[in-house]
């Protein structure tokens, strides 16, 4: 079973050097216990394009698809056997990157 | 057999036995709709049945069959349906579990239902649902919303269960005692939400409520007997519910402890109550919040008269609860016993000093006013019972506040 941990920011500053110490500590972890998918951090929400091709031709727009004071700064994709193991990851998760995280289950 | 003897015996084997066939569903088809449908047309058959079979010899064994003739029927039907979900379905169906393990599958069933990622009302009202077996209209009207509210409630937070994958099992050791806790969180909600009734228009006690509570608790008791919180909780409940009939008046006011009938009290349930409490005692373990919570309600239950009441414990055990959990609420009340002891003057310089953090507790300002009105401080008083007056949400107490406002001189 697959898990989105959602990494949620409302400051401009990416992360500093010791919350990236400690998430890539955390990453080395979670790869060797078999957790490990994929997990990356994002540009800021002004550096996104929306692209719209449903009327044919792609329409762009220059800034992310919702303004809002939140935003995605980075994800997990971790893998786990149930929402207990997932959610003690996460929480770990946050502490590291020191940022509020969301869990959601894939499909 | 007789009508009434059938109706008995469906009522008795809903209430044994509810709790035990969801949890065997749950188990062998992994998915809690399709344990509680399959339960509930299973008691529907039973009351439809049973008055013409009769009522069979091993009542919990007949439903439980029952109810997995009626999942694999379902199963079936949405298979036609959905072939990946057959998979998931068979791996699931294991043959059943031997007896014995059985009680454990219930206690699985109680942390699925009280799991910290669902929400707290969610966990309330899943737990009456799935556990206690209460239908979604009597949920419904338990927390004043409508049975299409609930019901959506109860559907997302199945949904929920089965796509986050929240798992069907007693969590580990080091898990257990924050998840047991948080079980017990849930029950003693149920149990307040029962005994001080919010909302105009609801009773100022409702028994199904705390009855249900006192019941799911018992259950967990004989699942977790080693648990001292688990007694703490049961013994506050039965030392509570000892006194409800005393605690409203026939005119439907709130009756304070210290002007209650104590003949009206509940002995059976003081006994057993004080039971729980002394054998929390000789256990010699260090007591977590309930169990001081039911050795305070012990000692107002063990003075026969209110003028006997041994209020240098009540505060000393307050101060251990204090130690425990510093909350202001627990400061108000430990006030309130420091009340009798020092007097109200120095109870309500502890009371003021909360001011700022209580302001929008009923119980504050009420705890003000009569500590005030004490003081022949009348006008300070009537003023602090108005702001009570304005917050209080049951009845009974509202109606109480009003007469002892209006009685100032």
């Amino acid at each position: 079973m697959q898990y989105l941990v959602s990494v949620i920011d409302d400051k401009t500053n990416s992360g500093t050097p010791s919350e990236m110490a400690a998430i890539n500590a955390f990453n080395d972890r979670i790869r060797a216990e078999g957790h490990w998918v994929f997990a990356g951090g994002l540009a800021a929400p002004d550096t996104a394009t929306v692209i719209d091709s449903r009327g044919g031709d792609p329409v762009f727009t220059d800034g992310p698809f919702l303004e809002t004071k939140e935003y995605l700064a980075g994800f997990w994709v971790i893998e786990a056997p149930d929402l207990d193991v997932a959610l003690k990851l996460a929480a770990e998760g946050s502490k590291h990157c020191n940022r509020r995280v969301e869990v959601r289950p894939f499909l | 057999m007789s009508v009434d003897d059938v109706r008995e015996a469906v009522t008795r084997a809903h209430h044994e036995q509810w709790a035990r066939v969801v949890a065997a569903l749950t188990r062998r088809f992994g998915d809690l709709d399709i344990a509680e449908e399959a339960a509930a047309e299973a008691f529907a058959t039973a009351v439809e049945r049973w008055p013409g079979d009769g009522v069979p010899p091993n009542p919990g064994a007949w439903l439980t069959m029952t109810a997995t003739r009626k999942a694999i029927d379902r199963i079936r039907r949405e298979n036609k349906r959905d072939d990946k979900q057959r998979e998931a379905q068979m791996v699931n169906a294991d043959p059943p579990e031997p007896l014995g393990v059985i009680d454990d599958e219930r206690l699985r069933l109680i942390f699925t239902c009280c799991h910290p990622a669902l929400a707290i009302q969610t966990r309330m009202a899943l737990t009456l649902r799935m556990v206690g077996g209460l239908t979604v209209p009597e949920i419904a009207r338990a927390f004043l919303v409508t049975a299409t509210a609930m019901e959506q409630r109860i559907t997302r937070a199945k949904t929920k269960i089965k796509a986050a994958r929240i798992p069907y099992r007693v969590p580990s050791a080091q898990d257990l005692p924050a998840r047991v806790s948080g079980v017990l969180a849930v029950l003693f909600l149920v149990f307040n939400e029962g005994y001080l009734a919010t909302g105009p228009d609801t009773d100022p006690v409702r028994h199904e409520l705390t009855a249900e509570a006192i019941r799911l608790t018992r259950l967990i008791r004989a699942l977790m007997p080693d648990d001292g919180e688990v007694a703490g909780l049961l013994a506050l409940m039965l030392l509570i519910e000892a006194r409800r009939t005393a605690r409203v008046s026939a005119s439907g006011e709130l009756v304070p402890l210290d002007e209650q009938d104590r003949g009206a009290w509940d002995a059976t349930l003081i006994a057993e109550g004080h039971r729980l409490v002394r054998e929390r005692l000789a256990s010699g373990v260090a007591p977590g919040r309930y169990q001081i919570l039911a050795a305070i309600n012990a000692v107002h239950t063990s003075a026969r008269d209110v003028r006997d009441t041994d209020w240098s414990q009540v505060v000393a055990l307050y101060d251990q609860l204090v130690r425990l959990d510093p909350s202001p609420i627990i400061a108000l009340n430990r006030a309130v016993a420091v009340a009798e002891l020092d007097g109200p003057e120095v109870a309500l310089a502890t009371v003021d000093r909360l001011g700022n953090s209580l302001a929008g507790y009923h119980a504050h300002h009420a705890t003000r006013a009569d500590l005030l009105r004490r003081l022949d401080r009348g006008q300070e008083s009537r003023a602090a019972y108005d702001r009570a007056i304005e917050l209080a949400g049951n009845t009974a107490e509202t109606a109480y506040l009003i007469r002892r406002r209006d009685q100032l001189r």
